[in-house]
């Protein structure tokens, strides 16, 4: 593939929740919005749809893993798929427990009378959507469903599909907290990491946790610190500990504009506002904006 | 009785909450299952040692015996295993650890060897006593750390709290799975409304016990308080959005330091809670 036809990638992280990922994208996706198509995919927790009001054009349904069946007919209640579960999913009535079975098929392969059936489950769907924004992707995993990792990695996919069709050359990923399987997906295929920090403890910690996982995935980041003002002093320090590794490009400060767009379906830089803090912050958001696409490996 | 505090959004309070109400008590126990963002123990001054080691067992194939039938990579449901010529590879940080592909092994070519995906880590002051969670970082899963966590439950104490990993997937179910009650803390926003109706979708499924702290009061509009009477869901406490509590949380400290008035206020919230579970 030559350069002018590569679509580069940027994930919005945090590690802790709440932080402000979403709010944050939400203004850099329309700040973008000529060249980039935006996807959530914090898949148990989806918000950008409250923002943007999809329209869904195009609906999928998602897969994950199989559940297991037991028919009472069959089953001889001997006990084997009881005894192999390691998941505890089969409960003293011989009935599969759906929360936990993660449908690995082994009480299958076990059962001497073959009363068990792997059925497919609907874990959650995925949709290409319009929103005055372009094209947005996002998803539901249905609730308690497993291996959200894997219906992130159908929205990074449908994500891409849709870049290239509508000739856009930037895809912008909302993540989820953490740093486990889903987050880990989000960030398959990324060029660069945004990861939204706020100056506490927790905050600190987490952020540190979630450097850690970029380099473990040899990946650029670059660190917002949202509400510094809460705390100045652990701003200074999450400053000092990022230093030229991931560099801290803006340091946002707490303002109701953030709950009070979000209200109005708006993202931040579309209220119009006369306060000098608001549109402190607007230039900020933008500042973060051009941060991403003049970065070396954002095409 | 074991309650778990939960939350769909991440950030809404549920880690200064459970932290509050455990140092509300004399007797009790509480777990940080949030074990990719382990946050409690930076509310509790206690000390910590490691307790345990959240494993799975991986396979290990023994190239001396595998002739390539394909049987354990054909089967793995998590496509955890590659039969590439001259050798199969295995996954195993996808691995769920289900044992499925040494049963199947028609050589017993396959053993199982145990992986380490997170651990255990546990300090006490009298008797409240704490465990938590923290999966190793680049790790994926982390249910089996929680499903380790929760063998440290102490049946024995009279309260047991799980601080609960946010969203609605596998790991948040198993945080709140086998609890009498679950505390669900929200605030009062349109995403955190949002995300309190999955979680509420959630619980239900589960037929869960629940109740509602709205946290940050005022900070949004009246629409989650709205859903919570037209649902008739139980509003349990609302605490007020306070930039004090915010620079007191930024540090560290729980609602007890800034306020005398919480410990008997949380006190007798699980009063209350308890009367919910055994009463009715």
């Amino acid at each position: 593939m030559n350069k002018k036809e590569k679509i580069s990638q940027v994930t919005v992280i945090s590690g802790k929740g709440g932080t402000g990922k979403s709010t944050i994208i939400a203004s850099i996706a329309y700040q973008l919005k000529d060249t980039s198509i935006l996807a959530d995919a914090d898949v148990d927790a989806p918000d950008l749809y409250l923002i943007f009001e999809p329209k869904e054009t195009e609906k999928f349904i998602y897969s994950g893993l199989k559940l297991a069946e037991i028919n009472k007919k069959l089953c001889t209640e001997c006990g084997i798929c009881r005894e192999k579960c390691r998941f505890d999913a089969i409960e003293e009535d011989y009935t599969v427990n759906e929360f936990k079975c993660e449908g690995c098929s082994f009480c299958f392969h076990a059962c001497p009378e073959k009363a068990i059936e792997m059925v497919e489950r609907e874990s959650g769907i995925f949709m290409s959507s319009d929103t005055r924004i372009g094209k947005m992707i996002h998803a539901r995993l249905n609730p308690g469903e497993e291996s959200s990792g894997l219906l992130v990695a159908e929205v990074r996919e449908l994500a891409r599909k849709e870049a290239e069709k509508e000739k856009m050359k930037l895809i912008l990923i909302d993540g989820s907290p953490g740093i486990g399987c889903p987050v880990i997906s989000s960030l398959v295929g990324s060029d660069l990491a945004i990861v939204v920090a706020e100056p506490t403890l927790s905050g600190f910690h987490d952020l540190k946790r979630v450097l850690v996982l970029l380099k473990y995935f040899n990946m650029d980041g670059y660190v917002i610190i949202n509400r510094f003002d809460i705390n100045e002093k652990i701003s200074q320090e999450i400053e000092e500990f990022c230093a030229k590794e991931f560099p801290v490009i803006e340091k946002i400060p707490f303002n109701r504009i953030f709950t009070e767009s979000m209200i109005q379906k708006k993202t931040v830089l579309e209220m119009h506002s006369e306060d000098a803090s608001v549109i402190d912050i607007q230039n900020k958001l933008r500042n973060i904006s051009n941060s991403i696409t003049s970065h070396d490996k954002i095409l | 009785m074991q309650i778990t505090i939960a939350s769909g959004k991440g950030g809404t309070g549920k880690t200064i909450i459970a932290t509050s109400i455990f140092l509300s008590h004399d007797n009790a126990q509480l777990l940080d299952a949030d074990v990719d963002e382990p946050n409690c123990f930076l509310f509790l001054d206690f000390d910590y040692k490691e307790v345990g080691k959240a494993q799975v067992l991986v396979p290990e194939i023994d190239n001396t015996k595998c002739t390539h039938c394909g049987i354990c990579s054909d089967n793995c449901e998590y496509n955890s295993l590659i039969n590439l010529p001259g050798q199969v590879v295995v996954f195993e940080k996808i691995c769920h650890g289900c044992g499925l592909c040494s049963f199947l092994c028609p050589e017993n070519a396959i053993t199982e060897k145990p992986r380490t995906l997170g651990k255990i880590f546990f300090g006490k002051k009298k008797e409240l006593t704490f465990h938590y969670g923290e999966l190793i970082v680049g790790e994926e899963l982390s249910t089996p750390v929680i499903m380790k966590l929760k063998e440290y439950v102490q049946q024995e104490k009279e309260l047991v709290i799980i601080d609960s990993p946010p969203g609605s997937a596998c790991p948040m179910v198993e945080a709140v799975i086998d609890s009498d009650f679950v505390i669900v803390v929200a605030e009062p926003t349109p995403f955190g409304l949002s995300d309190m109706q999955i979680v509420v979708e959630t619980l239900r499924r589960l037929k869960k016990k629940f109740g509602v702290i709205i946290n940050k009061d005022g900070i949004g509009n009246d629409e989650l308080e709205n859903y919570c009477k037209e649902e008739g869901i139980h509003v349990l406490m609302k605490i007020p959005f306070d930039m004090k509590i915010a620079q007191n949380y930024s540090v560290g400290k729980t609602l007890l330091q800034a306020s005398s008035n919480w410990k008997s206020q949380f006190r007798e919230l699980i009063d209350k809670i308890r009367g919910v579970v055994y009463n009715e």
